[in-house]
């Protein structure tokens, strides 16, 4: 538990070097991200046989620089990924205390609702909304909360069934709090340790899923450069070059991961137990 | 002392209505308490003592659960006929109750400063410095060595029985006019149980408060109260002053209940139980309640429920037996 004390170091750099190159992406790219250089494409990093140093993480299959399809991507995939994180989430906490605290037919609606649409194939839904409203980063976003949210309301659902029956909440009802005093105060906070890291692990979720819903041409237009998109992008090419793959991979790999380290020291920090060692 | 009475249950009923029938859990429950005095609400386990309580603080178990008749008149208003917030504002206030568990009274996640301020700061709309120094005082008065380092402390640094002190603190920090110990000693070991009781005992003496102390052992009784209801199934079947309950127990389920009290000076190879379990509250016999384990079962128990008699001063018995029509 030593690393309690202090704000952990990597992933918070991890994460404030992607959030800062996704925000200043168009000063830092070398690149157009969607410029084509088609003579000198798929050329190999800058430090390997064959690579040059005008592209220092090589180039795609279209001839277009990585790095700056690298650092315009961090824009659109962590957009995605934390606006889909916090609302989903949110939504999802604030449905799973109304079905788990009220209860009745409220609670009965709600979690019949989730249900439901845990029962949909997302692709399915994705591909109707995406021909209805025309792929777009925004549409993204809409289609990954609407069936992200259901996850979140499962498991905090019967958080809040177990929290509810707790000696304290009945107290507070002794003591006349009001039904969203109870709510906000005692069984929200309690519940925030598990939203924690259904969102670290949602968040790596979405960035894959967006780049499925790419892959099948329901999601980020194929010009943008997401890194999901690349990712499934250089899929083919992986055998003769591997960096297409790999770069991309690295990114969600280093975003995801950061995630959960703070998303650990974040739920450490909230135990009260854990606050004083 | 002046006896004006803080609390009137009048042929309460609550009942659950479940898929498999209604369950009487409280079937025509009376009693009276006085200011200043505490009554001790005896029972088996299902016996109907718990859902009483909470069925003065309106908060019976929902959805299933349902007041369906009766009055409880608490100070001259009649709380059944109370709306949702007029009852937020009697609680904590004015009643108030602790419940069995300490180990989850408390929320885990704020400090005990935190919680014994919530219900001051609730109802007295004073700003939170003022709160805490009150915080503060109710923690001296139950007891907790140096308050304002505690005060800053989470619930799972302390130990079973200082947090019943605590829930206690957070309880009586309003002063309220009635309190209800739902089994407050139940957790707590047998030496920790002796110094609440005795705290709890010491303050409701200090401030004149009512009590109604809900509890299976007849040990707690004896030290805290001052009148007793026995109860049976959903009803009160015996009801007197402690004194004259321990002299005299007349219905034939407290006497063995007293009975299967180990005994000091006798020495039994085999301490007596009562047969039987108690009645499916679904499926009530048409008669008295007790019949199926009782010893002394007569014809017209069987076929007609008794009703009360008086056999002493304040001391009422619902058994025929006892009834002077019938004998």
């Amino acid at each position: 538990m030593t690393a309690v004390k202090g704000i952990p170091i990597f992933p918070t750099l991890v994460l404030s070097i992607f959030i800062f190159s996704g925000i200043f992406a168009g000063f830092l790219a070398p690149y157009d991200p969607v410029e084509n250089h088609i003579n000198e494409a798929l050329s190999p990093p800058a430090w390997q046989e064959g690579g040059t140093t005008k592209y220092l993480l090589g180039t795609d299959h279209l001839g277009r620089d990585m790095l700056s399809r690298l650092l315009y991507g961090a824009t659109v995939s962590l957009r995605v990924g934390f606006i889909v994180v916090f609302v989903s989430g949110g939504t999802g906490a604030i449905l799973a205390i109304l079905a788990g605290f009220i209860g009745g037919w409220v609670g009965m609606a709600i979690m019949r609702l989730t249900d439901m649409m845990l029962s949909i194939p997302y692709l399915l839904i994705a591909i109707v909304m995406a021909v209805l409203m025309g792929p777009s980063v925004n549409n993204v976003i809409i289609i990954l909360v609407v069936l992200g949210w259901t996850q979140y309301t499962r498991v905090l659902h019967s958080e809040v069934l177990r929290i509810k029956e707790a000696d304290f909440i009945q107290l507070a009802k002794v003591a006349g709090c009001s039904k969203m005093r109870i709510m906000l105060r005692h069984v929200f906070p309690n519940i925030v340790n598990t939203l924690i890291i259904l969102g670290t692990l949602n968040l790596g979720q979405v960035i894959i899923m967006e780049a499925s819903l790419s892959f099948i041409g329901a999601g980020v237009p194929p010009i943008f450069p997401a890194w999901g998109r690349m990712l499934a992008d250089g899929r083919q090419y992986i055998t003769f070059a591997w960096w297409l793959c790999v770069w991309p991979g690295l990114a969600i790999l280093l975003v995801v991961l950061s995630c959960n380290l703070l998303g650990d020291w974040i739920r450490v920090r909230f135990d009260p137990k854990f606050r004083q060692i | 002392m002046k006896s004006k009475t803080i609390l009137e249950v009048k042929d309460l009923k609550t009942y659950f209505f479940t898929r498999h029938g209604v369950a009487k859990a409280v079937d025509g429950v009376s009693f009276r308490l006085k200011e200043g005095e505490a009554l001790g609400l005896v029972g088996e386990s299902g016996c109907g003592k718990s859902i009483t309580c909470l069925s003065i603080l309106k908060l019976v178990p929902q959805p299933a659960g349902r007041i369906v008749g009766g009055k409880i008149i608490f100070d001259g208003v009649d709380l059944l006929s109370n709306s949702e917030k007029e009852m937020r504002d009697i609680r904590g206030r004015r009643i108030s109750m602790i419940l069995q568990d300490p180990m989850t009274s408390l929320n885990p996640l704020f400090t005990i400063g935190e919680q014994v301020a919530e219900p001051i700061i609730i109802h007295q709309k004073i700003d939170r410095a003022r709160a805490w120094e009150k915080a503060k005082e109710m923690l001296t008065l139950v007891k907790i060595q140096s308050p304002e380092v505690r005060m800053m402390e989470y619930p799972h640094q302390m130990s079973g029985g200082m947090r019943q002190r605590i829930v206690g603190a957070m309880v009586l920090s309003c002063q309220p006019d009635l309190l209800i110990a739902d089994e407050p000693t139940t957790s707590l070991d047998v030496t920790i149980q002796a110094q609440f009781l005795r705290l709890l005992k010491e303050i409701q003496e200090r401030s004149n408060l009512s009590m109604i102390v809900v509890t299976h052992d007849f040990g707690i009784v004896a030290k805290v109260c001052d009148r007793l209801a026995v109860m049976y199934a959903g009803k009160i079947v015996e009801y007197a002053g402690i004194r004259e309950l321990f002299n005299h127990p007349t219905h034939p389920y407290t006497k063995a209940l007293m009975d299967s009290i180990p005994k000091m000076d006798v020495k039994v190879d085999r301490l007596y139980s009562i047969e039987g379990q108690p009645p499916d509250l679904r499926n009530l016999p048409p008669g008295c309640n007790f019949v199926p384990r009782c010893s002394h079962v007569m014809e017209i128990c069987e076929k007609e429920p008794p009703g009360e008699s008086v056999v002493g001063d304040g001391h009422t018995v619902s058994c025929w037996l006892s009834c002077p029509k019938w004998n």
